[in-house]
């Protein structure tokens, strides 16, 4: 997927931009028909997401589209900052496990709400995670 | 500036309604509101009705717990009351089951769990029969 693709694209620097992508990813959720708790576990996964852009990666940006594959629709979101990287993704992956004051479930939890789930994280140079929800 | 939530009271209840998709300072105000109220007024119950509330992200559902933790400190109990089903499976498959939040479907049954236990409490340990009491 090329970067012309994403029909959203928005900054994330401040708390009121992880509202913003959240309201993004919602308005795509609904246009591509995904089921009230799949759009509410898509919207979760992003705001989680959205938090680890500003509060690990120091600030990037969101990325959203719709997505075909055959006969399937879905959104795919990406997440890119420039930040620090993650330097062991097991563990960062893991339950309980975190980095900063929170309660570990970020990076953890959104995995387990989506379809699809890739992190491409290089130390030293920042992380991109990318999400994709299928309709049902 | 983030917004603030208005803490309403009813008698020795506070009544939070959360009607718009709060930022993370706003949600941390609310916290720190919330305390400062249960102490100022003395109130005994605290609800949070988040029956508008689409989603609840892990940040969120640390407040909530955090404000079950901190007014149980201060002498008064905590309801969360109209949660949607679709975040209830969100939050649980998310790895948060918010076990120490006490939850009502309705505002109505969640101000009827408060009176409930209200009134056990000062019932005391030994119930109406406690010889020691009578």
């Amino acid at each position: 997927m090329t970067g012309a693709d994403w029909s959203e694209s928005l900054p994330i620097t401040a708390n009121d931009d992880v509202v913003r992508a959240r309201q993004a990813v919602r308005a795509l959720a609904q246009e591509c028909r995904l089921s009230l708790v799949d759009q509410t576990k898509l919207v979760t996964a992003a705001s989680e997401l959205a938090r680890n852009t500003l509060v690990h990666g120091g600030g990037g940006t969101m990325r959203a589209a719709l997505v075909e594959s055959g006969v399937r629709r879905g959104v795919r979101v990406a997440f890119e900052d420039s930040g620090p990287g993650i330097p062991d993704l097991d563990l960062a992956l893991t339950d309980g496990w975190t980095s900063g004051s929170g309660l570990g479930l970020g990076l953890s939890g959104s995995r387990r709400l989506v379809d699809e789930f890739t992190i491409d994280t290089r130390p030293g140079h920042g992380t991109t995670v990318t999400i994709v929800k299928w309709a049902r | 500036m983030s917004e603030r939530v208005p803490v309403l009271r009813i008698g020795d209840v506070l009544l939070v309604s959360i009607q718009t998709d709060l930022d993370d300072q706003a949600v941390l105000n609310l916290q720190e509101d919330l305390a400062a109220e249960v102490v100022d007024t003395g109130a005994r119950g605290v609800v949070i009705d988040i029956t508008a509330v689409d989603i609840v992200d892990s940040f969120v559902g640390r407040m909530l717990a955090t404000i079950a933790s901190i007014s149980r400190m201060l002498d008064a109990e905590t309801v969360v009351v109209g949660m949607r089903p679709a975040v209830a499976i969100t939050l649980v498959e998310l790895g948060l089951s918010l076990g120490g939040v006490r939850t009502a479907l309705t505002l109505e049954k969640g101000l009827r769990l408060l009176e409930r236990s209200r009134a056990a409490t000062e019932r005391g340990p030994g119930g109406w029969s406690d010889p020691a009491t009578r």
